[in-house]
């Protein structure tokens, strides 16, 4: 099976050259591009379907055996954000053939966001922390590039913050990772898992500290988050969705692969110091996101929230607690990705991403409204969409822990978060359209449609139906930390 | 020398952070390749300097006195190649940002992020910096 566990690189990796050849082809261009992502979703489902047959996909590459060789193995917790990975990815090229704020056709752009997607399914498939580092590095010059591409003066502004704040965070990931190697010897997730059992708690401790560090500021968790509200909104909508839905998420990954698997029992400090980060987190993005008016604002600022309930899960220290947070991640993304792209279909049907300066448009579109308030009331978790299942997890285990005050702190970011849907439903549906001239443009939307339905249909799927993914979610979390 | 190289590591990572914080563009990236440099320092005296044992020694083969452990070298190899393409983009975009801009004022950028002008509410959009308004 070494072929089909390298192909959440492979695949995306190819379709990236190719189309890049065909940049002057545009037609040519977009059939490679649905071809590679098609092919992408099939690898994705059959990763799934083996891991769940508890035969994970594993390759050792370069002809050195595992602990020595750079390790790719996908286990359930990999193989199920791979999949995501893949709907993502077809769901915002999807969106990319409609006209609602999709930006200039740069005839790199195709190639930017495939070679981020081989960027996130390296992240999540590989077994070794350099790798993982090298994949983060390809995440970056991607998402770089396509900050750029669009050429603006706010892009470039954007771009430069981004690059300067995540610079900062690969290189304190790459001193991390020297100083693991150091300690261990090891960077095999496998061998490191048996080498730190032996590590004194204070070494051990600092280490992996500066190592969440790194992740933590790619996570963009309190205090570090700041490169996260500065750049996001300056990007085209289904460029954007894919961010929102994915970046953010391979650095809690990466807290979730570390803490609570590889270095599982890590010192208790770390999971302390965590919890508190994470609800900091959760109520200093909810806030920042109430203070704003523009829609890619309002949901950037709720992407850290967010970050803070998952990374809450991390914290837990438990098996429930991991399960709970591969439950959320998936639900998450699903979510953040759609409110991203149905907020670009309300500023090309009203005019404006500034809430403002739009309205009215309940009286119109009726079932954009509704299309809407799925991905809306999930992110706040109203029953009984999958945010509901996915914050009954991770606050069950809270209090059951005893934790009291992340869970007042995770109920009332709730509360909040259900403020800002509320506003964006009030300004932008129902409330009159501030300019009386206005008239609802015609716009090739059907594409965008079809992307949000699809993913609100997943949502509504993990809502009605949640044991599926709860039930795969426990069996991965049962594998964790299991050494 | 592991002294030797720690206060390299110091003067580096006190270099970098000093540069990194200016308000210059150009300093910042300088600054962040500095920084980057150190970071490959830290790697590279991760596998121990001078006489060590590799990371894998060949079945029937003996181990050479003086060998070092090539891995860590490897790694540092692939660190500086990967911070060498950023920083070229970096400058790149520096030179773009100063040309289009007018300034190489960190503080001056202020375009992805207006300043506020109200006390209570955020700037409304500068429709320069909306994407193309829909007709």
């Amino acid at each position: 099976m070494s072929a089909l566990v390298i192909s959440p690189v492979l695949v995306p990796l190819a379709t990236a050259v190719l189309t890049t050849l065909a940049g002057r082809r545009p037609g040519i261009q977009q059939v490679l591009s649905f071809a590679g992502i098609a092919a992408f979703l099939a690898c994705a489902l059959a990763l799934v379907a083996l891991a769940a047959a508890d035969r994970p996909a594993e390759a050792a590459f370069g002809g050195w055996a595992a602990p020595f060789g750079i390790q790719f193995l996908i286990d359930r917790t990999g193989a199920v954000l791979v999949l995501v990975t893949a709907l993502m990815g077809t769901a915002s090229l999807v969106f990319l053939a409609s006209d609602a704020d999709t930006g200039p056709r740069h005839p790199l752009l195709l190639p930017l966001v495939h070679g981020l997607l081989a960027g996130v399914g390296g992240a999540f498939a590989t077994a070794d922390l350099f790798n993982l580092y090298v994949w983060f590095e390809v995440m970056l010059i991607c998402a770089l590039g396509l900050f750029a591409i669009g050429g603006r003066l706010d892009q470039l502004d954007a771009t430069f913050k981004y690059l300067a704040l995540n610079l900062l965070g690969t290189l304190l990931l790459l001193i991390a990772v020297g100083a693991v190697y150091a300690v261990t010897g090891h960077l095999n997730f496998g061998a490191l898992a048996q080498a730190s059992e032996a590590l004194p708690p204070g070494l051990a401790t600092l280490v992996l500290a500066a190592l969440i560090l790194a992740f933590l500021i790619k996570a963009g968790a309190f205090p570090l988050f700041a490169w996260l509200p500065a750049s996001y909104h300056t990007l085209p909508a289904p460029v954007l969705a894919l961010f929102a839905g994915l970046l953010t998420k391979v650095g809690v990954y990466a807290v979730l692969r570390t803490l609570g698997d590889v270095f599982a029992p890590a010192p208790e400090l770390l999971y302390e110091a965590l919890g508190w980060i994470a609800a900091a987190t959760m109520l200093v993005g909810v806030l920042g996101a109430a203070y704003h008016w523009d829609m890619r604002r309002i949901l950037a600022f709720h992407i850290v929230s967010q970050i803070g309930y998952i990374l809450l899960g991390v914290a837990l220290m438990s098996e429930a607690g991991n399960a709970a947070t591969l439950f959320y991640t998936v639900h998450h993304i699903v979510v953040k990705a759609n409110l991203f792209l149905i907020a670009a279909i309300l500023w090309r049907l009203a005019g404006s991403y500034d809430l403002r300066q739009i309205g009215g448009l309940y009286a119109l579109r009726p079932w954009l409204g509704v299309l809407f308030l799925i991905p809306a009331l999930s992110l706040v978790g109203v029953p009984p969409l999958s945010g509901f299942w996915a914050k009954l997890l991770i606050l069950e285990e809270a209090i059951a822990q005893g934790r009291v005050a992340w869970t007042v702190v995770a109920l009332l970011v709730s509360v909040l978060t259900l403020y800002s849907m509320v506003k964006i439903w009030m300004e932008g549906f129902w409330s009159p359209h501030p300019d009386p001239q206005w008239r609802l443009p015609r716009a090739r939307l059907w594409p965008a449609y079809a992307a949000t339905l699809g993913l609100a249909a997943v949502t509504l799927w993990i809502g009605l139906n949640p044991q599926p993914l709860l039930t795969y979610a426990q069996a991965a979390a049962s594998t964790l930390g299991a050494h | 020398m592991i002294w030797v190289l720690a206060l390299a590591v110091w003067v580096s990572v006190t270099a970098g952070v000093y540069l990194t914080l200016s308000r210059d563009l150009v300093r910042i990236v300088l600054g962040l390749a500095v920084l980057g440099s150190a970071a490959n320092l830290v790697l590279f005296a991760a596998g121990r300097l001078g006489p060590a044992q590799p990371a894998v020694v060949p079945l029937g083969e003996t181990l050479l006195a003086d060998a070092a452990n090539p891995l860590p070298q490897a790694l540092v190899l692939t660190a500086i190649v990967i911070g060498f393409a950023l920083v070229c983009f970096a400058l790149v975009l520096v030179l773009r940002l100063i040309r289009d801009a007018g300034t190489d004022d960190a503080l001056a950028l202020r375009y992805a992020e207006p300043v506020p002008s109200d006390a209570v509410k955020p700037p409304l959009p500068d429709p320069a910096s909306e994407p193309e308004s829909p007709k």
